[in-house]
């Protein structure tokens, strides 16, 4: 029994029984088939993270976010004046992450890709985009690079 | 040091127990009790948080109150009973004295006072930095020492443990090899030495960062250390888990591993593969190669998963295997139904089996896929998870256990036996349910570790499906009857070792007799077939199958990510 030591002293000599080696090998192979699948998706798959990351400066990354919103403001809204920035399909937008707001508000166009820089001002922040369910998280001094192609319209 | 006064014998199985081991056996699992009690009622005023219409906590309370649910559930309590499992493995089960028990009552000096001085400071209000304490977030320069002085405790009472095992083989105290069990609990001590290790190396930086003599810690790097510590510390309890599931099914039906070499293996998996954990909460970070994160998610390809996956069908093999020797032959599942399902700690055991399981370990997978944590991270399918895995899986095997240990230790009997044939089914299935409520509002985007998700301040708030509020209103009705369910074991358990009955010496034993081995071929429990376990890990795998590509189907329907 568990609780003692083993009947048979050479346990390690003792065969497998079929039924048991047969699971291993359908676990094994499983477990394989899924460590092949994330390579693979990297691939053939549209939704991946991007390894592309900068350590920066907080403050050189809000100058750049700050000028790519007077660039390209469209409108602003809400009491603060957030601005909206609607950047050219296939170049930079900046969103930055602090307590207690995402800055700017991003304006993008559907089926267009754009190379989203996501870093923060001061604490980790999570950053999640609903009902999309797309997830991240920002650190501060570490800006994060992903090419974003929104495939529906609508308010996120 | 007579030899006859510093030991007694175990009516029940015969063990040798040297008595400074059993008295910090009961001393250990008494205080991880407490502790239970404590991050228990933490975590029902969390759900009742949670849950949007009662909305219990005002903000600063809630988090105050995860901080300290974080710490006392996940580390104290558990680490507690882990130490005492591993004295149970080593002395006990050993027939052997404890190694300087004065060192053992040091390390739980140590232990508690750092998990008091933790709560204290928590409960002040200025640490509320959830039981992760991310920097550049910054506790009070005490929280960090309370954990880094509970851990050094934990690493001391596996240092017992050790030379325990040195002194037992050394005074040939036993006859070849260690028990199973004991040989589950020396990976899980193996495995805490290193996740000390890790939680040492960063959090004593971290505290002296607090405290202004270190002027920068980077958060990166901070989580990447970080988590060899959290990530690993779970580990420590699978394999703590699994050696308790042995050791009830030993107990309670005589059940004998059907190969020692595959269990014993299985386990030898987890101590070369898991260490690798930590890349888990590190799916959607900067900088961090794909590479790498693939890597270590998968833990080597998952070969740690093999781990579990073995053990998933050897522990009810064993089971299966017994009851089969002992007549219920009858179709594939007779083994099963006729099981002792009315005996609390078989119930616990096989529930906290198939919940860890199913719940707990296809969930983990699937998050733990790099690109489909896209879609998890940070959202309440992720403590689905771990209360899947932590609490129907390790709390609830070692509730289950306890049921056995105090008519062994305590020499007293159950007390409220009718409420207890109950107790697991309703705190198992309650949080099993509360896991699921979670899991499916994550599926729903409903964030963790948030106070308010209608996001009453933002400039545009998000609204949440009425399913994401259903999901977390029934979240907060199953937490209310899993607390119901941890109460009655809280009552059960200290009113058993207080006022139950006695047991005399020459009382019937509790213990199973080994099962009658059939005619042995090979394996070590005979040429026993298990045609039913093997069906319930078809069941298994196919739910597995399934959920995983469920999935990646979620995944392929969200925007063009690169």
């Amino acid at each position: 029994m568990a609780i003692f030591p083993p009947a048979e002293r050479i346990w390690w000599k003792q065969k497998v029984e079929r039924v048991e080696l047969l699971w291993i090998v359908i676990a094994f192979v499983w477990g394989i088939f899924m460590f092949l699948m994330m390579p693979y998706w990297h691939i053939y798959g549209k939704q991946n993270l991007s390894n592309e990351a900068y350590r920066i400066d907080p403050e050189v990354f809000a100058e750049r976010a700050e000028a790519a919103a007077d660039k390209y403001t469209v409108r602003e809204e809400g009491d603060t004046g957030v601005p909206v920035v609607h950047p050219p399909p296939g170049s930079d937008a900046y969103l930055i992450a602090r307590r207690w707001e995402w800055w700017p508000i991003l304006e993008f166009e559907k089926g267009k890709s754009y190379r989203l820089h996501i870093s923060s001002m001061d604490w980790q922040h999570g950053f999640s985009l609903q009902p999309t369910n797309i997830n991240l998280q920002i650190h501060p001094g570490y800006e994060m690079v992903v090419t974003i192609t929104p495939t529906e319209a609508g308010t996120f | 040091m007579t030899a006859t006064t510093q030991f007694r014998v175990c009516p029940d199985s015969g063990l040798r127990i040297h008595r400074p081991a059993e008295t910090l056996i009961k001393v250990n699992a008494v205080t991880a009790v407490v502790f239970l009690l404590i991050g228990g009622l933490f975590g029902i005023s969390i759900a009742l948080t949670r849950w949007p219409a009662v909305h219990l906590l005002p903000a600063d309370w809630f988090y105050l109150a995860l901080t300290a649910h974080g710490f006392d559930a996940l580390l104290v309590w558990v680490i507690f009973f882990e130490i005492a499992i591993l004295y149970f493995a080593s002395a006990l089960l050993l027939n052997s004295r404890l190694a300087t028990p004065w060192l053992a009552w040091v390390a739980y000096a140590l232990m508690l006072g750092g998990a008091l001085l933790v709560n204290v400071i928590v409960l002040q209000g200025n640490s509320s930095v959830m039981f992760t304490s991310y920097v550049p977030m910054n506790a009070d320069p005490l929280f960090y020492l309370g954990i880094i002085i509970f851990a050094v405790g934990a690493l001391l009472g596996c240092c017992v443990f050790f030379g325990t095992l040195v002194i037992a083989r050394d005074e040939r105290t036993y006859k070849g090899s260690v028990p199973l069990v004991t040989f589950g609990a020396i990976t899980a001590a193996i495995i805490a030495v290193f996740t000390i290790a890790a939680g040492a190396i960063i959090l004593i930086p971290t505290m002296l960062w607090s405290m202004g003599y270190i002027s920068y810690i980077d958060p990166l790097v901070y989580k990447v250390i970080w988590w060899g510590m959290g990530h690993s510390s779970q580990q420590i309890n699978v394999a703590a888990h699994v050696a308790v599931w042995y050791a009830i099914g030993a107990m309670v039906l005589g059940a004998k591993p059907l190969s020692e070499k595959v269990s014993r293996s299985a386990y030898l998996l987890y101590i070369l593969f898991l260490q690798l954990a930590s890349a888990h909460h590190l799916m959607v970070e900067p900088g961090i190669s794909s590479e790498w994160k693939i890597f270590n998610t998968s833990y080597a390809m998952y070969l740690a998963v093999l781990g579990s996956m073995i053990h998933g069908l050897t522990v009810p093999g064993s089971i299966e295997a017994a009851q089969r020797a002992k007549g219920y032959t009858k179709g594939l599942f007779e083994w099963l139904r006729k099981a002792p399902w009315g005996n609390p700690a078989f119930a616990g055991m096989f529930l906290s089996l198939v919940m860890f399981g199913f719940l707990g370990g296809i969930s983990g997978v699937v998050m733990g896929v790099e690109q489909i944590n896209l879609i998890i991270h940070n959202t309440i399918y992720v403590p689905g998870h771990f209360h899947a895995t932590v609490v129907t899986g390790t709390t609830l095997a070692f509730m289950a256990i306890t049921y056995l240990l105090i008519p062994l230790l305590f020499r007293r009997e159950i007390i409220f036996k009718r409420l207890a044939r109950w107790q697991p089914y309703i705190y198992g299935l309650a949080m099993g349910f509360v896991s699921l409520f979670m899991m499916g509002a994550g599926t729903l985007g409903v964030p963790r570790r948030d106070w308010d998700i209608t996001g009453a301040d933002a400039l545009m708030s998000y609204d949440f499906p009425g399913a994401a509020y259903l999901m977390m209103g029934l979240n907060g009705v199953a937490a209310s009857f899993a607390a119901l369910g941890g109460a009655l074991f809280i009552v059960i358990a200290v009113g058993s070792i207080l006022f139950g009955k006695k047991r005399a010496d020459d009382a019937p034993s509790i213990l199973s007799p080994a099962a009658p081995a059939a005619v042995s071929s090979y394996g070590n429990a005979g040429t026993m077939q298990v045609p039913g376990t093997f069906v319930l890990a078809l069941v298994f795998l196919g739910a597995f199958v399934l959920y995983y590509f469920v999935n990646w189907k979620y995944l392929a329907a969200t925007w063009g990510l690169s």
